[in-house]
């Protein structure tokens, strides 16, 4: 059946569930009413007030909480309302999370995900928009995960929860609803640290993720070429062969996202491009983004979002040079 | 599973302190029935007993016709107030020229009455980034993130201090944010600092789907305060006139370097926000409770006590407010035109080169890129 993003997060979140007794899920107004997106809905319905928690407004509580369950044996699942939120909470995953396992030696881990959705495009208010997937991504031992859709955005998840490191779980909020694809009833995994080829092409790799994978496969199909599309889906540890062997192949190579330009992820991208395949650039690689601005507030927010129409450009100019 | 409760009685010895010995009480002036002993009604003027159902006035008509707006998509994503008309009211009527007030979004004539304009405010609403300029011409600032800007707050009244200012800052916000770690460090370093800060709590029972009772096992928001060395009191936020009485002597305390934690008592009797249903989680039976002590009502029926009725005309008032209200949203309206290099603006005082480029960029996008502009929907105005 054709499912959205939002129903392939629950199908995840109740397969495991039902699978482990150890997984609980909670955050701010998860269960009553099964998040304001309703990635949760029905849970606490078959699972209970244990196992589905409300919690209060406590973003440092709530992912310096999975860490002490993770580290008890139990396998938590956080939401963090907006990823605007995160911050607070930020220091918990870098200080304890990710870390819990080296701290240890082993003897303890944190088995934990933090799901969080992120992005513009919805028309909300100041921190509800930012992409910050590439600061997180710089910290050691946490694993990013960004799916693009509902068929990986399910087989990720599952993976997240059954992963015996933490993840952060990054949804794209804006196309939460508006991609659809089947979602088999099976219990898959889609593993963490693979890219997946969208698109297969000999004339230039397209790299993208989340919620710019859609516009970025809009804005192939405006163009004549014949572009590979790789969507990253991990972000940290990024799958670093899916990327140099495309590039090797195709010679040119655009990074589409979301984030500000400056010490965005495509900046990790091209720094792996220049240190395996330099040789076999053909154009020095492009990366499309937002700019180096806080998200503009809602009357003007798609001001910041790259569009099709500037990622088609940047790709012809690649293709051009 | 086994739950360890804290509610289970049991026989200790040593001399442990509960919150069982600390009952709460609940000031209040003009009671739910609108009872009210004269001696207690704060020494006002007639009009200023006036203004302040005017403001109440103002506050609802706001809140009502935000929604309306925000319905015919003209608006954002917006939080009614409704209900919290005293609670808002009275705090900022007690508030002085010079005094700064940190908000979170419902408290708007109280930024009203510290002379923020009412078009600014249907701006911020909008999404317009200037409006945020506007307001903190005017010492308000509202902050999205939930507590964020309680540390913040704290450090203001530190920095009043050194500068020897006389005035004092408050932050508004929700009982959600007493359970944000930014609350405990602010409300304990103010205490330490003698800062003049109110953190003025409007307990409206609900942060979106979680009620009081799950969001702290503290019976109250005022007792946390003494666990913090600061003062801490709740009052009937129904009650403007408590709410009033009671913000003037935490303005007066602070001033003297004693920091307070304010809980005005409300209820939020809309939803979180138009994006929410509260019919999803809360009975119809609590709302109806709550609207029987509407504070509008409360104060209407102490005015007539007083014979000040008399002197009010409620449906000129609520038609003149009506009117300032239209106006503001024509000023709103017609508020620009803008330009994307006011996305660039502000970012750093002074624009840096990358900046500067990625600008020329977008402009020179923006005129060479065929459909580029169709995707850039401009919605709603600003
Ligand atoms: C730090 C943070 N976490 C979560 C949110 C999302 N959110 C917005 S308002 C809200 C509830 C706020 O409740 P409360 O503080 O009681 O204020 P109220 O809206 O009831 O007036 C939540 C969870 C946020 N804005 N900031």
């Amino acid at each position: 059946m054709a499912e959205t993003i939002i129903n392939a997060i629950n199908m995840a979140l109740r397969e495991e569930m039902e699978r482990d007794d150890g997984v609980v899920v909670f955050g701010e107004d998860v269960a009553e009413t099964g998040g304001v997106f309703r990635a949760t809905e029905g849970l606490k319905e078959q699972f209970g007030g244990d196992r589905v928690v409300d919690t209060p407004l406590s973003e440092i509580a709530i992912a310096g909480g999975a860490v002490g369950l993770a580290v008890f044996g139990l396998r938590p699942v956080a939401e963090i309302q907006f990823s605007g939120f995160l911050p607070p909470a930020f220091d918990q995953l870098v200080t304890h999370a990710s870390r819990i396992r080296w701290r240890t030696r082993g003897q303890w881990s944190a088995p934990m995900v933090v799901r969080t959705p992120y992005g513009a495009g919805i028309r909300a208010l100041e921190h509800h928009s930012e992409s910050l997937e590439g600061a997180y991504a710089h910290v050691p031992g946490l694993q990013v995960v960004i799916p693009s859709t509902p068929y990986d955005t399910k087989g990720l998840l599952k993976s997240a929860i059954r992963s015996p490191d933490p993840v952060l779980f990054m949804e794209p909020k804006h196309i939460y609803r508006s991609v659809r694809e089947d979602v088999p009833d099976d219990d898959y995994e889609v593993p963490i640290g693979e890219a997946a080829v969208r698109r297969e092409g000999e004339d230039v790799t397209v790299i993208s993720w989340g919620a710019m994978m859609q516009k970025t496969l809009e804005a192939v199909d405006r163009i004549d070429a014949d572009a590979e599309v790789i969507d990253l889906r991990t972000i940290s540890p990024m799958d670093r062969e899916t990327v140099v062997e495309s590039v090797k192949k195709t010679g040119r190579c655009v990074v589409v996202h979301e984030a500000p330009y400056s010490g965005g992820w495509a900046s990790e991208i091209i720094a792996t491009i220049n240190d395996e395949v330099l040789m076999y650039l053909e154009a020095p690689v492009e990366r499309i983004t937002g700019y180096d601005i806080p998200v503009p507030l809602l009357s003007m927010e798609d001001y910041y979002i790259p569009h099709p129409p500037r990622i088609a450009a940047g790709i012809e100019d690649v293709l051009d040079y | 599973m086994v739950t360890n409760t804290s509610q289970e009685a049991i026989d200790l010895d040593a001399p442990w302190i509960s919150q069982e010995d600390l009952p709460v009480e609940k000031y209040q002036i003009v009671d739910e029935d609108g009872g009210y002993d004269p001696d207690d009604v704060p020494d006002l003027e007639e009009t200023e007993f006036l203004d302040l159902y005017r403001w109440m006035l103002v506050e609802k008509r706001y809140a009502e016709r935000m929604i309306k707006l925000q319905r015919r998509g003209q608006m954002g994503t917006v939080g009614s107030s409704r209900g919290h008309e005293a609670s808002i009211v009275g705090s900022g009527y007690a508030l002085q020229d010079g005094d700064w007030l940190l908000g979170m979004g419902r408290e708007t004539s109280a930024m009203l009455q510290r002379g923020v304009s009412l078009r600014d405010i249907i701006l911020f609403w909008r999404g317009v980034e200037d409006a945020q300029r506007f307001l903190t011409e005017q010492n308000c600032m509202i902050g999205i993130s939930v507590g964020g800007y309680l540390p913040m707050t704290t450090g203001v009244g530190w920095g009043m201090n050194l500068t020897d200012t006389d005035a004092v800052v408050t932050a508004h916000f929700g009982d959600g944010a007493t359970s944000t770690g930014a609350f405990h460090e602010a409300v304990n370093f103010a205490g330490v600092l003698d800062a003049p800060a109110i953190f003025y709590c409007q307990n409206n029972q609900w942060a979106i789907s979680t009620p009081f009772e799950k969001q702290t096992n503290a019976n109250s928001i005022a007792q946390r305060g003494l666990g913090y060395g600061v003062h801490g009191i709740r009052v009937d936020g129904n009650d403007v006139l408590a709410v009033y009485d009671a913000m003037r002597e935490a303005r007066e305390l602070a001033r003297a370097g004693h920091p307070v934690l304010f809980e005005a008592l409300t209820y939020r009797t809309e939803g979180h926000s138009t994006s929410d249903d509260p019919t999803e989680y809360r009975g119809r039976e609590e709302v109806e409770e709550w609207l029987e002590r509407d504070p509008i009502e409360r104060y209407e029926s102490f005015l007539k006590s007083e014979g000040l009725w008399d002197a009010v005309d409620k449906e000129a008032l609520v038609a003149e407010v009506d009117e300032e209200f239209s106006a503001a949203v024509e000023a709103a309206d017609a508020y620009g035109p803008r330009d994307v290099d006011e996305l660039f603006e502000y970012v750093y005082e002074d624009l840096p080169p990358i900046l500067r480029g990625q600008l020329d960029e977008m402009e020179g996008d923006l005129e060479d890129l065929d459909d580029l502009e169709a995707y850039i929907e401009r919605r709603p105005k600003g």
